[in-house]
């Protein structure tokens, strides 16, 4: 990025067609703002945009919307309370400013503007969110196959009314104590890779009311699964097996949506607990995209509205002021303390993803933007770019180049795909090898020639999500006997979990599932139970 | 362009987490009052703003499944790198708290502690559970005035307290269970006999005609609301226990207190005070400060101007009865005192002290708690050393269970005498 911005200054007179000439704004000239960045985002980049609906929120209400996850409309639990207070302490003591927008992959995209940004700040989150957030949301593969936008915040409205509902009838305490339960297990309510068929939230309210009348009348599908088959009084040993194998088939072990798993067969839930679970289940499968996602779409969305105050500017729009004050805040957004920094705490999404951006821009128009301070060097980085990415040096066709990106790939493989040696330089990557059986930690390698391809494949590796959340399924229930359910942990290089949060956890599914509930955990390369709870 | 709209939010209501942060206090409750304690020795409640409390994270925990990164092996990768090459040897950092920290999750939950600030009156109100005045009721439940309060309903009463509601839905009970036909049904009634008319259908005009009626007779002898349906909002007589009460607080604001005792006196009295008018509505408050004489002042004066002169406790136990006795009658006051001192005292004085303590004061209050403060460094006060006053007053307390004495070193100690002193009998507190 050091070496875009480095590009000399311009004296541009103030340009009569200036969009803003104070830091106040209003309605009319949002609206103006959103035309001149859409022009620029439409017209010339290509974007692909659903309708933009901007709601200006107080810095109060920002504050709230962070606590339930980002989310206008959320249902109570007390831990939106505790995210709240620790938000507002941070943001009270200067430690964290505030987001400046929130955007909702919805259809249509609605963004959220607090009323203290200046208008350069609305400019630049209009181009941020607006533009960049909304093109990926409608662009990204897993956002399309994933995600129904038109409906999420009518299925957040329904779920809301369905918990104060339960609450009246049942009490807090206990829709409480499910939702602990549901939240402490929500990273496990997610179909990864089959899919299920897309659901229509539209239609929740109405099953949901059908499935009330439906369970009244006592059905159990559990009772239907183990009951039936008591036909046979003697079985031999084998005929037992093979029966189990076959009621193993039939709950579908084994299963990694633990959520599901429970919400369709736990024994003792009652109805509105598992439509509880499910509530928990869909928002979680709402989110799960996103996990996967957060360096491509961070970078998606400051590259484009970088791209579109640079044009704006130079079309005269804004001033060398506005842009001034526009690269105060981007830069600090997408700043990288370095590992030994206090300020560290892992990669920051949006440097990476705005480095990496970048640099596929400059790839393809072969760094004509870019000043360097003699031919040679440019020279090397032709000949670089034209062994790693031969398709795509010089192309001519960045904006191309970077929507193709965005619609079809994920931070894991975009990052194995695209991660440039330039950008491991610039940040100065290096690889670990932290094996808890020798007393150091080794460097595996660094930013040089031998270096690149491990430290690519390495920080692919670190945005899988298989691996950085740990891999659990349910492969036993034991409906035939005390009913203990069995979970398994598919350990990678013999990471286990963290013990005193594994127990906690598996209180949760205990209540849920209603029997005991154990846990082992097995190593995926050799099959050795390395611990069991 | 017709593809993007405005919403402004700015009006909707504020505070919508509210609920969820009731429910996360609630939650926290247990471990919130270890560190509002903790948090209290640093405080001066001169201080009303509210406070940062930081709690142990573990009932507010929200567990996940989280890897444990001092396991197996990873190959985690960094930015920043400035002297490390290929092969090189790192030492493991102790206790990898550097590890486990970088790993945390985002959004918070893998903290330790959970630092957050409580408002106001979030603060005091937890800081005042389970504190009570004692024995408050006692003295004036004789005095007792009466006040209404709604118990249901009644058949007879006066029009103004006429509950339409009530009365309407009575009507309409007996107006179904009698089967009078609505009015709607009339008029659909006779919109079919005009209809048969117009036909000339005799048949179904007479039957029609029957029909009406019959329908208009019983809708006649039904009425529309009987006295018997309406009802009237009840009111019963329930005796309010006049809670009034007057609380003395005495300082000693003489020479002999140093800054640091006064300090330290100032504290309970101002810890007193919050308590009082949080707690109750109908507590008047005397402030008496004295030196060689008694004066009653202002709370501002009482909490924040000097004097200096000797000392003779006696004046402000001769000026608080003679307060009683002109404005505050026995009948209808309850009468507590505080008061704090160093303990010195005009020696000859104490005799009298102890005396008027014993035989004037004493039977007038509910409650008497004398506190002494030592030299607010910190140590505790020698238990060896009583002062003259800690001596007479000592005299006077095995005849008088409701005199309270405590003796209070440094700032730290002043909460949990306090808590000891007006802890909610029967609640323990920990």
């Amino acid at each position: 990025m050091a070496e875009y911005d480095r590009k000399p200054p311009v004296q541009v007179p103030d340009s009569p067609n200036q969009l803003f000439t104070s830091s106040d704004w209003d309605f009319k000239l949002l609206r103006r703002i959103y035309d001149a960045c859409r022009e620029i985002g439409v017209d010339e980049f290509g974007l692909d945009l659903y309708p933009l609906q901007i709601e200006v929120i107080t810095s109060e209400q920002m504050l709230d919307a962070y606590a339930s996850v980002g989310l206008p409309l959320m249902y109570r639990h007390w831990s939106f309370g505790k995210h709240f207070a620790y938000q507002k302490t941070l943001y009270s003591k200067g430690l964290q400013g505030l987001a400046y927008e929130i955007i909702i992959n919805s259809n249509p995209c609605i963004a959220y503007l607090m009323e203290e940004n200046t208008s350069t700040m609305q400019t630049l989150v209009i181009a941020h969110a607006g533009i960049g957030h909304n093109h990926f949301f409608k662009n990204n593969y897993l956002f399309r196959q994933w995600t129904d936008a038109s409906s999420i915040l009518d299925y957040l409205a329904f779920a809301k009314r369905y918990v104060e509902m339960c609450e009246e009838r049942h009490g807090v305490a206990a829709v409480e104590k499910l939702l602990d339960a549901a939240h402490a297990l929500q990273a496990y309510g997610v179909d990864r890779y089959k899919h299920r068929e897309k659901p229509n939230l539209k239609e929740e309210e109405r099953r949901q009311a059908e499935r009330i009348e439906h369970q009244r009348l006592a059905y159990n599908d559990l009772f239907e699964k183990t009951v039936i088959q008591r036909g046979a009084k003697t079985a031999s040993p084998s005929e037992e097996a093979k029966r189990e194998e076959e009621l193993k088939k039939k709950l579908g072990l084994p299963e990694e949506n633990l959520l599901y798993f429970f919400e369709k067969n736990a024994p003792k839930l009652e109805p509105w607990q598992r439509e509880l679970v499910r509530i928990v289940r869909k928002i979680s499968q709402y989110f799960y995209p996103q996990k996967q996602l957060q360096v491509m779409n961070e970078g998606c969305a400051t590259f484009v509205h970088y791209s579109i105050m640079h044009r704006l500017w130079e079309k005269g729009l804004i001033t060398e002021g506005n842009v001034l004050e526009f690269l105060h805040s981007h830069s600090s957004v997408v700043f990288q303390p370095g590992f030994d920094d206090p300020r560290f705490s892992g990669i920051n999404p949006y440097a990476l993803g705005f480095a990496m951006m970048q640099d596929i821009y400059n790839i393809c128009t072969g760094h004509a933007k870019v000043q360097f301070r003699h031919d040679g060097e440019r020279l090397a980085r032709l000949a670089e770019d034209k062994e790693w990415f031969p398709d795509m040096a010089g192309n001519g066709d960045p904006w191309g180049t970077l929507r193709y990106a965005w619609a079809n790939y994920r931070d894991e493989s975009f990052i194995l795909q695209y991660l440039s040696p330039r950008v491991i330089r610039e940040f100065r990557m290096f690889v670990l090898d932290d094996d808890h059986a020798v007393s150091h930690i080794e460097v595996e390698a660094i930013h040089d020639d031998t270096g690149y391809r491990r430290v690519c494949q390495r920080l692919s590796e670190q945005y899988e999500l298989s691996r950085r959340e740990a891999h659990i399924e349910i492969v036993d229930a034991k409906l035939r006997g005390d009913r203990t359910l069995t979970l398994e942990h598919q350990t990678h290089d013999k990471v286990v979990l963290e013990e005193q949060n594994c127990r906690a956890v598996l209180e949760h599914a205990k209540t849920l599932w209603g029997y005991p509930v154990e846990l082992r955990e097995r190593d995926a390369a050799d099959g050795a139970i390395l611990k069991t709870y | 362009m017709s593809d993007m709209n405005i919403v402004d939010r700015r009006s909707n209501p504020k505070g919508k987490s509210l609920t969820n942060r009731q429910r996360f206090l609630a939650r926290a409750r247990g471990e919130m009052k270890g560190a509002l304690e903790e948090a209290l020795k640093k405080r001066t409640l001169g201080e009303s703003g509210g406070e940062k409390v930081s709690i142990p994270g573990r009932g507010i925990s929200e567990p996940s499944f989280h890897h444990n990164r001092r396991t197996g092996r990873s190959h985690p990768v960094h930015p920043g790198n400035k002297e490390f090459v290929r092969g090189d040897k790192i030492p493991r950092p102790t206790g990898g708290e550097g590890q486990a920290g970088r790993e945390g999750s985002p959004d918070g939950s893998g903290e330790d502690t959970f630092e957050f600030m409580l408002s106001k009156d979030e603060f005091l109100d937890m800081f005042f559970e389970d504190l009570e005045l004692p024995d408050l009721v006692k003295k004036s439940l004789r005095e007792t005035s009466f006040s209404w309060q709604r118990a249901g309903y009644t058949m007879t009463g006066s029009p103004s307290s006429l509950s339409v509601g009530r009365t309407m839905r009575q009507s309409m009970a007996r107006r179904i269970s009698l089967h009078r036909p609505k009015s709607a049904e009339l008029e659909e009634l006779e919109r079919q006999l005009e209809a048969a008319r117009e036909k000339g259908d005799e048949d179904e005009v007479k039957r029609l005609t029957l029909e009406l009626e019959k329908k208009q007779r019983r809708s006649a002898g039904i009425p529309y609301i009987d006295p018997i349906d309406v009802r009237y909002r009840r009111f019963e007589r329930v005796p309010r226990p006049n809670a009034e009460a007057v609380m003395f607080c005495i300082m000693d604001v003489s020479g002999s207190m140093t800054e640091a005792m006064k300090d330290l006196a100032k504290r309970f009295f101002m810890l007193l005070h919050i308590f009082l008018t949080r707690r109750y509505r109908h507590v008047e408050v005397v402030f008496i400060r004295h030196t060689s004489d008694a004066q009653e002042v202002d709370e501002e004066t009482f909490f924040y101007s000097k004097e200096t002169g000797g000392t003779v406790v006696s004046s402000a136990l001769d000026l608080m009865v003679e307060i009683v006795k002109a404005r505050y009658p026995l009948d209808r006051w309850n009468v507590y005192g505080a008061q704090a001192s160093d303990g010195d005292n005009y020696s000859a004085d104490s005799a009298k002290c102890a005396a008027v303590l014993g035989g004037e004061v004493l039977p007038l209050c509910q409650y008497y708690a004398y506190i002494e403060v030592g030299d607010g460094s910190g140590g505790s006060v020698s238990s060896s050393r009583n002062s003259d006053l800690w001596r007479a007053y000592d005299t006077v307390a095995p005849a008088h269970s409701h005199l309270a004495m405590r003796k209070v070193g440094g700032p730290a100690d002043i909460f949990p005498v306090f808590h000891e002193l007006f802890e909610r009998k029967g609640v323990s507190h920990g």
